[in-house]
């Protein structure tokens, strides 16, 4: 999605009766989307004795409920998990999905349509569907309640869609580039290192950003493999606090706040490259 | 990822108990018998339906409107886009506790909103008739931005010129919108459509936290029965049968996809 690009959709000559009704639209969007963020902040700075009565901002704001959070439930040690497993889910994603990428893209060898279309046919599979295989698999090599075992789940499930991201961004150097450098002397690991590395970076950056959604976000595999405090993920964590009797309203809002953050930062980090990767790999594909 | 999706299609002819691994035995096609015979089978079924087209529809229908919206020369254009795409990165989860919140039947702000316009608080959740559509609402409201970044893509590989040539020719927006743009990208719409019914089909994160099916089966979806069936009923076997009932459904989808296809590739 370069400049020229979004430039030449863009029609040329608004005329201002057509601008206005798409301001409006755009404006009911932005407070459609935002306003269930917006209202859980409110809520989480709300002391729960005024949750009845808040219309649009509480009359005595207060943090108390994020300190109170971290003491007083193991959310902590939820995000620390969430953390752990999702950066494991990217190192291990990246990693095999650059590999595979760069060969998918590079090298013509038996099979490789085969396995271009096997990876996403297997999307096709319902979750549901291999959850029940996938538990026994896991409990007969013990990685079940096991962080280590979720992240080999996750990256499973995240590394098809990361690896046809980069293969669609190594597709776009030029082959010629790399020619050069064999002519030059380099071997095809140092032209691996040297030239596609760092010309698909966008790509990788893209497919990071994938796979820590993916593994941050993920609940159903981690909320079936897992049963203790030190296992459980973020996700799991605020779903345990809905089985609660007594819906404690503040610290799920707050808790809610904090997952929200790395979301926020990376997505608004890396939304480029996504849409970009989208647009090169999977809508033309 | 080949292999557990055999061992589910072979889990689905055993007898499998969770607790005990061990005593797994082959009933060839009992599991699916079970299945037919079952009439909350048939209600998760016609559930199921409702839920995957009833929210792919109106995801697709405002999907559409927003990336056309989005791919208008407007002020901020890049903060707008990444701000109104972040449900899409949200955990369901976190989603599902926000809506629980807001839907809240005593505190919650929809109720105390409806009762400052004079309409009276609605049950939204833990009513049998309104249970369903107040999931499938969730579920466009989280399924929207995927659409429009999709169809935002599409938009943006239309070229120019064919948009320049069509205003030379005297069409109007309305009509260079259904001759010009749509035909140009009704390829990536229906891959985005086939790929959002698949995953909407399967996905039922939101229903397990919101309602858990119920009330009374009302918002019981297949997938979720076949999950429930696995882990509350320890009925390993059963459950794989629901899921690759849900699977051969889906596979359907899939064929008809590729021969539509085949067909706008001979034409």
């Amino acid at each position: 999605m370069s400049a020229a690009n979004s430039r030449a959709s863009v029609s040329k000559v608004p005329q201002l009766s057509r601008i206005r009704p798409i301001y409006f639209l755009i404006a009911a969007w932005l407070v459609g989307v935002l306003g269930p963020y917006v209202w859980m902040f409110i809520t989480s700075i709300t002391p729960p004795s005024d949750l009845s009565s808040i219309i649009l901002f509480p009359s005595h704001p207060t943090l108390a409920a994020f300190p109170s959070l971290l003491t007083e439930t193991p959310f902590f040690e939820y995000l620390v998990n969430s953390i752990e497993v999702a950066v494991g889910t990217v190192v291990l994603t990246v990693a095999c999905a650059l590999l595979a990428g760069t060969a998918l893209s590079r090298y013509r060898f038996r099979g490789r349509s085969v396995v271009l279309a096997g990876v996403l046919f297997m999307q096709l599979f319902p979750s549901i569907l291999l959850i029940v295989p996938l538990y026994v698999e896991l409990k007969t090599i013990g990685l079940i309640d096991n962080k280590i075992g979720l992240v080999l789940v996750d990256t499973a499930f995240a590394l098809a869609f990361s690896t046809w991201l980069i293969k669609g961004f190594v597709d776009q150097i030029p082959r010629e580039i790399e020619e050069a450098a064999y002519v030059d002397g380099c071997s095809k690991w140092q032209a691996f290192r040297h030239i596609i590395l760092p010309l698909a970076r966008p790509g990788i950056t893209a497919a990071a950003t994938y796979a820590f959604i993916y593994s941050w976000n993920e609940f159903l595999f981690a909320m079936t493999f897992t049963f203790s405090n030190s296992t459980r993920t973020m996700p799991v964590g605020l779903s345990l606090f809905v089985g609660e009797n007594l819906i404690r309203w503040e610290f799920l809002t707050a808790g809610g706040v904090l997952a929200s953050i790395p979301i926020l930062i990376g997505f608004m980090y890396a939304q480029k490259g996504l849409v970009a990767g989208l647009s090169s790999g999977a809508v033309k594909g | 990822m080949i292999w557990p999706a055999i061992n589910a299609v072979y889990l689905s002819f055993t007898s499998t108990n969770l607790l005990n691994l061990s005593e797994q035995t082959l009933i060839g096609l009992d599991n699916f018998r079970a299945m037919l015979a079952d009439p909350v089978f048939y209600t998760a079924l016609v559930n199921s339906l409702w839920w995957t087209f009833g929210a792919v529809f109106f995801q697709l229908l405002f999907g559409m409107i927003g990336a056309l919206a989005l791919n208008q020369n407007i002020k901020f254009r890049g903060l707008i886009r990444g701000l109104v795409l972040l449900p899409w990165a949200t955990p369901s989860v976190l989603i599902a506790l926000m809506w629980m919140w807001i839907l809240d039947p005593n505190l919650g702000i929809a109720n105390r909103m409806l009762g400052f316009i004079g309409i009276g608080a609605q049950p939204w959740l833990s009513d049998p008739g309104t249970a369903l559509p107040t999931l499938i609402f969730i579920d466009v409201w989280f399924g929207i931005p995927f659409f429009a970044v999709m169809i935002l893509a599409a938009l943006q590989s239309v070229p120019h010129e064919l948009l320049e040539a069509a205003r030379i020719d005297g069409a109007n927006a309305w009509n260079t919108f259904w001759r010009v743009v749509l035909p140009l990208i009704l390829p990536a719409v229906l891959i985005t459509t086939t790929l959002r019914l698949i995953w909407t089909a399967n996905f039922f994160d939101l229903i397990l936290i919101l309602t858990n099916g119920g009330p009374a089966n009302a918002s019981l979806t297949v997938p979720l029965y076949a999950y429930q069936t696995a882990y509350r009923g320890m009925d390993f076997g059963l459950g794989a049968a629901l899921a690759v009932a849900q699977a051969a459904f889906l596979a359907i989808l899939v064929v008809l996809y590729m021969r539509q296809i085949r067909k706008s590739d001979i034409a």
